[in-house]
């Protein structure tokens, strides 16, 4: 235990200079477009993490998670991509991940993302609307960045501008 | 108990004769992911020649339902309309669901003082030794085993209702029924009585050929180790079904008739 602890102890230095930084945050500003429609609903929204070979991981899940007898979790298989990769084994609500829907407009989310292999990153975001679309935005990513490096995609229907960068 | 389901499934070979030859039978699901603890699925079933258009007969008998462990499950609101019937189903405990129409029968003609008679519909295999008169000749005989298996998941996939039982043709999923999308291939096996279906023909036909001018089916021809591997260039539903022809491992000297038909939901990626 005591050895464990040691070497525990003496192997961050060394990890921090394989990877610049260790607990990292990721910074994802996405938009939700005002769509003109007949009928509009706020789209619940996931935000996850893939990597070839490890289990997707969900940063964030939003959806009308305040319904009597958690309702809202009906709808979640909607938002079908992220429902396959990672929702499907969860429970919900999930704790520092579930949150409320949001209103069209720029949005900016602080995620921790825990520590990252170097390594090929994907960032997805999917937003799914009750009586309306849904769409799928990935922004890949390699780990570790340059310093002031930012990685942008953009959606064309249901998402807008999404970029992501990260702070230690 | 069993033998009592055999021989109600039995009456639905009866029931809607041609179908087999003619039609495809099929069951629908309204959907076969649930996200919610406490979800219901719907579906439709019928004998049609486009799958999933309700335009010929209804499924008269009630399927039977298994629930992710294995334990039989009740079957709700079972009704049946001039086209189709329906039929709810409860999904009260998380994983895969199996809604499982069977059906066990035996057709086929012999001959005596000189006149050919046939079987009666609906005759099963426990029946056979009372309808096949002393002096009898020429006898015929087919076994026709139909297994349509439909499969719906609440939260993540689980296998309990997918283990085949190793008797007749079965569906061995590489691929799991539920987690078929666009743009990755899926991969199912079949068994004859446990054992590789090697060579056989399976037939994979899109829902929704009213709303489009191709047919949109594929066959295709298991390996030898009784695999094929489907790709499913749009999403939408699919029928699935594969037959197969033998000797019957249970009737002495009768022909063996298998069909495996299922449903699948594909989604978009």
């Amino acid at each position: 235990m005591q050895v464990r602890h040691q070497l525990l102890l003496t192997g961050l230095p060394m990890l921090a200079v394989a990877t610049p930084a260790i607990a990292q945050t990721a910074q994802v500003q996405l938009t939700l477009p005002r769509l003109k429609v007949a009928e509009y609903n706020r789209p619940y929204v996931a935000i996850w993490l893939e990597k070839p070979g490890m289990p997707a991981r969900t940063l964030q899940i939003w959806y009308d998670f305040d319904m009597a007898k958690n309702e809202g979790t009906k709808w979640l298989g909607d938002v079908r991509s992220w429902w396959r990769a990672s929702g499907r084994t969860m429970r919900f609500p999930a704790d520092g991940v579930t949150g409320a829907t949001r209103a069209p407009g720029k949005h900016m989310v602080r995620v921790p993302t825990g520590q990252l292999a170097p390594g090929q990153y994907v960032l997805a975001i999917e937003a799914a609307r009750e009586v309306g679309g849904r769409e799928v935005v990935r922004v890949p990513f390699s780990w570790p960045p340059k310093p002031g490096q930012t990685f942008a995609a953009s959606g064309t229907s249901e998402l807008g501008a999404v970029a992501l960068a990260f702070t230690r | 108990m069993l033998r009592t389901a055999i021989a109600v499934t039995a009456l639905a070979l009866a029931a809607v004769p041609a179908t087999l030859q003619a039609h495809r039978l099929w069951m629908m699901p309204s959907t076969t992911v649930i996200s919610s603890a406490d979800g219901w699925v719907t579906f439709d079933a019928a004998a049609s020649n486009d799958v999933f258009h309700a335009d010929h007969q209804p499924l008269r008998v009630e399927p039977a339902a298994f629930a992710p462990d294995g334990s039989e499950a009740k079957i709700e609101n079972f009704a049946t309309g001039r086209f189709r019937s329906t039929f709810d189903l409860h999904l009260t405990q998380p994983g895969t669901w199996k809604v499982a129409m069977l059906s066990d029968g035996v057709g086929g003609s012999y001959q005596l003082a000189g006149e050919e008679k046939r079987l009666p519909r609906g005759t099963t295999a426990d029946k056979l030794p009372g309808i096949i008169p002393a002096g009898a000749t020429d006898v015929k005989l087919m076994q026709i085993e139909g297994r349509n298996e439909v499969f719906v998941t609440s939260g993540a996939p689980t296998d309990a209702v997918l283990r085949p039982t190793g008797k007749g043709l079965e569906l061995v999923a590489e691929t799991h029924p539920n987690d078929v999308v666009t743009g990755e291939d899926a991969v199912f096996g079949f068994t004859v009585d446990g054992k590789p279906a090697a060579g056989l023909e399976v037939l994979v036909v899109r829902g929704g050929k009213r709303y489009r001018d191709t047919v949109d089916e594929q066959t295709l021809k298991a390996d030898a180790a009784g695999k094929v591997r489907v790709s499913f260039a749009e999403p939408g539903m699919y029928w699935l079904n594969a037959s197969a022809s033998g000797q019957s491992a249970t009737i002495p000297n009768a022909a063996r008739r298998m069909s495996y038909t299922t449903t699948l939901e594909v989604l978009g990626a």
